[in-house]
């Protein structure tokens, strides 16, 4: 209960249309993903967590110091909380400089020095922005003078409430190399709400799953997005991710080589250095069986696998987890499959991949690119 | 020439003084105003719009008795300084803050309304207390609502008539401001001057106004 390395997290509290009632415990380090439905209550969370929300019973332990509990009458300030807040919107202060802006918060906190103004504006690429008005920015330049404001009013962690839904792809698109650069060399812990799973995907090291006010999974990213029973990961866009290595590349077919547990994934030419992590989703729905090796599939994947377990469904489809290596991936398969090659858990078959989805590099990406063969 | 220009010095010193107090009274009143949900507000919304739709005869008539030597703020007066509110530049100051107020209180609670809490809280998280997030955020960003509560305050106060008579009557140098002015050269048929005075402050508030609308229109972006 106070391991120094959680946020312990006891909100409860009841709205006119909607109710909380969440006790989770969120580790200090890495991305952790508050995912769910619009609605689900994420935001109030983040909020309650902030302080700018108070809850009938609450109860929040950073790293062993109470900030808040209702029972004993503790409640921190807003002000005294210490946590980064990237809202929605950007936020910004429009009388103020974008450099003034980012020192808003550095002014006002001591600052222990866990992240220096220099790196964070390089991190964010923000160098050339620093004299301009609020005013002359671009959706996507303006949110990442928010996410370096926050990270620099020296938090504790930083709470990210959907700081993507309010841009187009094309913004989205611009931002999220960003946050993957932010994700690989910043030491500052990140709770990041979204409910768009690829964004999850691609970013978070750990998942809580909200639903109607309640968690309803928690744990590592990969172990939740294999949680079949889950509605919220278990819909149209199920999918898993597995982490490799880039093995090599193929410039002929433009093909890059990544290795994991489980074998070897052919992928779309990434500029990624040999050796490198690098993160892949697969869809549930790009997933298929077969009892035997296929020899003559246009599937460049196909893999070794065993059945973990079938989900019960009354749909036309359900899905069933499968052991790849010492990876978990999820496929969609239809019933009527399931009941004509009577498949059952601990069955080894074939998983064809026929695409992989959501790339993230997890290194700096300038080295990287350097050495791309 | 003299004589006939110092109601008009004396009318923009009121307005002046009137101004720099209104603004520090009507800022909590219309911060309050924007940000509660009491179930008072109706009430000091109304009092503070008294002003507006109440005759200035009849406003003036209750001040008169609140600030003279056996009203309530009057004899605290009194006894304070030994001399009377009424009839009095002092008198005026606290009276024209009081008919201006709803000048002041509308544009700034228009402003702070439109700030809403957004970049307030944005400001609190990032560990600004209340008080430094009210200077450095909410005021900055409601510039165009200072504005406006400096132009009307002031233009109001230099034209006010009924309450001024009322209040402070006619005595040259202490409350014999430039409205008043005009009405007595107009009484004694003296319509040059008369002229004189009303023209220059017909030009004051055009050129107020106008300013304003002009600034504010930069401002909007």
């Amino acid at each position: 209960m106070n391991d120094p390395a959680m946020i312990q997290v006891r909100y409860k509290l009841q709205r006119d249309d909607f109710a909380l009632d969440v006790d989770v415990g969120l580790p200090m380090q890495g991305i952790t993903g508050v995912f769910g439905a619009s609605g689900a209550g994420k935001t109030t969370l983040l909020r309650c967590i902030a302080g700018l929300e108070s809850a009938a019973e609450s109860r929040l332990i950073v790293a062993g110091d109470a900030w808040e509990d209702s029972n004993s009458g503790v409640s921190r300030s807003v002000q005294a909380r210490n946590v980064g807040y990237v809202f929605q919107e950007p936020r910004l202060f429009d009388h103020l400089t974008v450099r003034s802006n980012i020192e808003y918060g550095r002014k006002r906190r001591e600052q222990n020095g866990t992240a220096s103004f220099d790196r964070v504006i390089d991190l964010l690429g923000l160098e050339s922005l620093l004299s301009r008005s609020p005013a002359e920015l671009s959706g996507g330049e303006a949110q990442r003078v928010a996410i370096a404001r926050a990270l620099l009013c020296a938090p504790r962690f930083v709470l990210m409430d959907e700081p993507l839904a309010s841009l187009d792809q094309a913004r989205r698109d611009e931002i999220l190399p960003f946050l993957d650069r932010l994700h690989a060399e910043s030491s500052i812990p990140i709770v990041y709400v979204s409910h768009n799973i690829e964004e999850v995907c691609r970013l978070c090291d750990h998942l809580i799953v909200i639903e109607g006010g309640r968690v309803v999974a928690n744990g590592e990213l990969q172990d939740v997005l294999v949680r079949t029973d889950v509605a919220a990961v278990g819909g149209d866009h199920a999918g898993s991710v597995i982490e490799g290595t880039v093995a090599g590349h193929d410039d002929n077919d433009d093909l890059t080589e990544l290795k994991f547990s489980g074998g070897t994934l052919w992928v779309p030419g990434e500029t990624v250095a040999i050796g490198a992590p690098l993160r892949l989703r697969i869809r549930a729905a790009d997933v298929s069986l077969c009892r035997a090796r296929p020899d003559d599939t246009t599937i460049l994947n196909v893999l070794p696998a065993v059945i973990d377990s079938i989900e019960p469904a009354a749909g036309p489809s359900t899905l069933i987890r499968l052991v790849i290596g010492d990876e978990r991936i999820v496929a969609r398969v239809t019933r009527r499959s399931i009941r004509e090659l009577d498949l059952k858990a601990g069955d080894d078959l074939f998983a064809q991949i026929k695409s992989v989805a959501v790339r993230s590099c997890r290194e700096s990406d300038a080295e990287v690119l350097a050495d791309r063969i | 020439m003299d004589s006939l220009f110092s109601p008009l010095w004396l009318s923009i010193q009121l307005a002046t003084i009137t101004t720099v107090l209104l603004l520090a009274i009507a800022t909590p009143i219309a911060w309050w105003l924007a940000q509660s949900e009491s179930r008072w507000k109706p009430l000091i919304q109304t009092i503070v719009a008294m002003p507006i739709v109440l005759p200035p005869t009849v406003m003036g008539f209750y001040l008169l008795i609140l600030l003279g030597p056996a009203g309530a703020l009057g004899s605290w007066w009194v006894d304070l300084t030994g001399s009377a509110l009424t009839f009095s530049f002092a008198g005026l100051v606290i009276a024209s803050c009081i008919y201006s107020l709803p000048f002041a209180v509308q544009p700034l609670s228009v402003a702070f309304e439109s700030l809403g809490r957004t970049k307030l809280e944005a400001a609190w998280t990032l560990g600004a207390s209340r008080t430094d997030a009210f200077f450095t955020v909410a005021v900055p960003l409601s510039l165009r609502g200072y504005l406006g509560a400096v132009v009307l305050s002031f233009a109001h106060t230099l034209g006010e008539f009924g309450v001024v008579l009322m209040v402070g009557g006619n005595i040259p140098g202490e409350t014999r401001v430039v409205s008043i002015a005009i009405y007595d050269q107009v009484e004694s048929l003296n319509y040059a001057a008369a002229h004189q005075l009303s023209a220059l402050l017909l030009i004051v508030a055009f050129g107020a106004l106008l300013a304003m609308f002009f600034v504010n229109r930069r401002w909007r972006r």
